[in-house]
């Protein structure tokens, strides 16, 4: 691999090369898990906090052993959080459980059908967790009020969701996504929606620091291959972004010379 | 005595400390991070937390999430 890369994602003071951040959920087992996020490339991996009576096979090793957090950055999340309250026990806990590390990934939702942010106990939520010091990233509605509030309270990124959680249906909303990163001064990731690679990228060109997905990945018929995509599209959406794009044109412009014609 | 774990009551002998409840649940040595009555616990302080009666806990680990 490496040249030296001048283009690294930063969040909450760290430097990454990847621009995939990837869950780890609903994969068939550790080892169709451990071989997609290898694939992915990504360094930032969610993982959930649950009770240890459920959750796993007993036979299989725990997840923390087969994607370490020596190796990744482990991005604990909040799902299934319905309160502020249980957002920030289950925030507590995982910084516990991650020996003091303080970088979460704040959800609380709303609805169980749709598993909308409910934005009021999001916002109540963030301000309890960044006083206790977390460094909070924010899966949250494309509400461009909510997300100034959001970042005026001091998360480290503001993740919008591009469509519903596990939906495929991609980037439903990119007009106002756009609007949040016109006036926000810290990273915008894309959280949620994706289905394929084009909607990564797609992500990409807008502008966006990173796309955090999971189903895209782990619900395709061959993750390894899916997550290997995800990798290119992102690639491939930044350095288009970077490149600057031709303007939309209402009609046709020549790309050969009109001069010589025989 | 009877303490609450995870939602569940479960037999516990008396002045056990959460090193004896983990090596009751077979946790012994697992990334594990455990709230005692609303109130975290590191870990350096599981052998010194004595639990009583009635004492109500969360032991949770990190699974596959998205």
């Amino acid at each position: 691999m490496s040249e030296q890369n001048n283009d690294q994602l930063i969040i909450a003071g760290k430097s990454y090369n990847s621009r995939l951040l990837v869950g780890t959920g609903k994969y068939k087992d550790m080892a169709e898990t451990e071989a997609a996020i290898a694939a992915s490339g990504a360094e930032i991996v969610t993982v959930a906090v649950r009770r240890t009576n459920i959750g796993q096979n007993p036979d299989e090793p725990n997840l923390l052993d087969v994607i370490s957090p020596d190796k990744y950055t482990i991005l604990p999340n909040t799902a299934g959080c319905y309160t502020a309250e249980d957002a920030v026990r289950t925030c507590r806990l995982a910084r516990e459980l991650l020996d003091g590390h303080n970088l979460v990934k704040l959800e609380v939702l709303g609805d169980q059908k749709t598993l909308y942010p409910d934005m009021s106990e999001t916002l109540k939520a963030t301000e309890t967790l960044v006083k206790d010091g977390f460094d909070v990233m924010v899966y949250c509605s494309d509400d461009p009020i909510a997300a100034k509030k959001l970042e005026e309270m001091g998360v480290c990124a503001i993740m919008p969701l591009g469509s519903l959680i596990g939906s495929g249906l991609g980037i439903l909303n990119p007009h106002n996504i756009r609007i949040i990163m016109e006036s926000a001064n810290i990273p915008v990731l894309v959280d949620a929606g994706v289905g394929t690679a084009s909607d990564a990228a797609i992500a990409m060109e807008m502008g966006c620091e990173a796309v955090l997905m999971n189903t895209a990945i782990a619900a395709a018929k061959d993750p390894v291959l899916m997550a290997s995509a995800m990798r290119k599209a992102i690639e491939a959406g930044r350095e288009a972004y970077l490149a600057g794009r031709m303007p939309r044109k209402k009609y046709a412009s020549a790309s050969s010379p009109m001069d010589g014609l025989i | 005595m009877q303490i609450e774990v995870n939602g569940d009551s479960i037999e516990l002998a008396e002045g056990a400390t959460l090193v004896d409840l983990l090596a009751q649940m077979e946790l012994t040595g697992k990334r594990v991070a455990i709230e005692l009555n609303l109130e975290i616990i590191p870990r350096s302080e599981h052998g010194q937390t004595e639990l009583k009666s009635g004492d109500k806990l969360e032991v949770v680990h990190a699974i596959g999430g998205g």
